[in-house]
């Protein structure tokens, strides 16, 4: 269990402050990965430094199943850095050393005996999935696996938290998949609290159990991923569930109000839509749709527009009661600019704003 | 052909020659390498930014010692450190008293090309020896000096080869060697033929050099 509690980092840039983190609060319980996302600028690599000590946050806390790592002295910060486990972006790996030297590297720095180490280290590199290439130098390994020698190497020192500073940013789609599989395996196998830092939503979707936005050195939402996706207004939701922009279909229903629906959980097993239909006599074409298991809940999200003479607010009301979230569709919003996702909705059609009025 | 094997001063002062100069540049290599790359490793360790920055004294060493030697030619600083010499090894003359004036000649010049050395290794390496516990002894040692070993050993070799193009210089005041013959018998005597040994010589002494630096350094890269 991790715990950061307000943390806050100023830097002195000449005469100017700099705040880089304004008093960022997070808990994520062992056994369960959670992620922080953001784009570059929002204080992602500001909260790594931290968290790893290689920076002193300026005041508040980081603290591992109730020991206090943000005050300790100078002389105890590298036993603290030892209980944190971290996977870089590009591996950084040593090029000097094999697979099983790299590993080694962290035992190595508090003098274990050499046929520990290479138990160990064999250990590791089974549990990576990386058998027979001890001595392999990293220029001989693919990304992926150079990547499973990083992990490898920061779960060498036992550690209760693996950090995970964009650990698939340089990975291809496959790679990206099997190194978050492996990641999310050995949570639980060994029982790790688990921060991913990424810019990357599928990365979100696919592993997290909750889930931080940070942006401004500030996190803005934050929640299990179950309950962000499920709120139509969050940010987050509108990322995980991206529609999008589409155009109004000629035909019939051209002028008609505009709604977006967000179906969760039960509620997404129910013929939703075609009970509207019948119940309304209204036609109803889908203009754009986003359907994903996310936390392991079914989640939906549409765009629909009705027929021109539909009496919005009653459908909302009817949605409503089924416990199905749907608002009319704003002429919202330009890309979230905190989140790489190519598939966000750019913007909403014209007739959306009529729809509104 | 004949003339090589025939000439008198060849047959007599060219193996002493040899060693001189082997001597100058052994000597001078190893002073050069014991004092330049800690003076090294300090210089970038205590940069801003660095594992353990100290701008005052790292400005010091950096601007006032090592900018100020490198700045002044060689010719010019061998002259100048003559009295050194004579303190230190009792002689002003022979390969042993030129080595004094080659280390203090080449060390700032080595000093130098370790910094930059140091610095092409990537701070992702250093972060991850970092998190994962490392002193700062650990750091410089297991990752810095480690890592950059292949562009060391290509430091050490152009620095040893430059030791050679010096040792000639030092020759001419009187630390002998094979400038010292070629400068004495070739240009004073006009004596063709030693001159193009000593050229031949010294042109394979640096090939030798080269070679074994190049196949060293390539044996410890694996990047």
């Amino acid at each position: 269990m991790i715990t950061v509690t307000d943390l806050r980092k100023v830097y002195q840039q000449g005469k100017k402050e700099v705040v880089a983190l304004d008093g960022v609060t997070l808990s994520v319980p062992k056994g369960s990965i959670h992620g922080i996302i953001g784009h570059s600028g929002a204080g992602k690599s500001t909260l790594v430094r931290c968290l790893t000590l290689l920076d002193r946050p300026t005041s508040g806390s980081v603290s591992i199943d109730g020991t206090e790592l943000s005050s300790v002295k100078d002389s105890e910060i590298r036993a603290a850095r030892r209980r944190i486990g971290m996977v870089f972006q590009h591996a950084n790996l040593m090029d000097s050393r094999t697979a099983a030297g790299n590993v080694a590297h962290p035992l190595e720095l508090v003098k274990t005996p050499k046929d520990q180490i290479r138990t160990r280290v064999a250990e590791l590199l089974r549990l990576v999935g990386l058998e027979g290439f001890e001595n392999a130098y990293p220029s001989q390994l693919s990304g992926g696996q150079r990547q499973r020698v990083g992990i490898a190497r920061a779960l060498a020192s036992d550690p209760d938290v693996l950090l995970c500073d964009e650990p698939t940013s340089a990975l291809d789609p496959a790679t990206t998949d099997e190194i978050l599989d492996l990641i999310q395996d050995l949570t639980q196998r060994l029982q790790l609290t688990v921060l991913i830092i990424t810019h990357e939503m599928n990365v979100v979707k696919r592993v997290c159990e909750s889930v931080s936005l940070l942006s401004g050195g500030r996190i803005v939402e934050h929640g299990a991923l179950r309950d962000v996706a499920g709120d139509l207004e969050s940010r987050l939701a509108r990322a995980l569930l991206p529609l999008p922009p589409s155009e109004p279909l000629p035909g019939a229903l051209q002028r008609g109000p505009v709604l977006e629906i967000l179906f969760s959980g039960d509620s997404a097993k129910e013929p939703v839509l075609t009970g509207v239909a019948r119940h309304f006599d209204i036609d109803i074409n889908v203009l754009a749709g986003s359907v994903e298991t996310l936390g392991g809940e079914q989640f939906g999200h549409l765009r629909v527009q009705l027929a021109e003479n539909a009496d919005f607010d009653a459908v909302l009301a009817y949605l409503h009661q089924r416990g199905i979230t749907a608002k009319l569709s704003a002429p919202a919003a330009t890309a979230d600019p905190d989140f790489a996702n190519p598939a966000l909705p750019a913007s909403v059609p014209a007739t959306a704003e009529r729809g509104g009025n | 052909m004949n003339d090589i094997f025939s000439n008198p001063v060849l047959a007599k002062a060219l193996p002493e020659a040899i060693i001189e100069t082997l001597q100058m540049v052994g000597i001078s290599s190893m002073f050069t390498v014991l004092i330049g790359l800690p003076l090294g490793v300090f210089l970038h360790v205590s940069a801003p930014g660095g594992l353990r920055p100290m701008p005052v004294i790292n400005r010091l060493l950096s601007d006032v010692i090592v900018n100020i030697t490198r700045s002044v030619p060689f010719a010019i600083l061998m002259v100048a450190l003559i009295p050194l010499a004579r303190a230190l090894t009792g002689t002003s003359l022979g390969p042993i008293a030129a080595s004094v004036s080659l280390s203090i000649g080449t060390i700032p010049f080595f000093a130098r090309l370790v910094e930059n050395c140091l610095r092409d290794v990537h701070q992702g390496k250093i972060d991850a020896a970092q998190v994962m516990g490392s002193t700062r002894m650990q750091v410089i040692n297991k990752v810095m000096l480690r890592e950059s070993l292949p562009a060391l050993v290509a430091a050490v070799t152009t620095t040893v080869v430059t030791l050679v193009g010096f040792s000639a210089m030092a020759g001419l005041v009187g630390g002998g060697g094979l400038g010292k013959l070629a400068y004495n018998y070739g240009f004073q005597r006009f004596d063709v033929t030693v001159m193009l040994v000593t050229i031949v010589l010294i042109i394979v002494l640096v090939q030798i050099i080269q070679l074994v630096g190049e196949r060293i350094s390539r044996s410890l890269d694996h990047r």
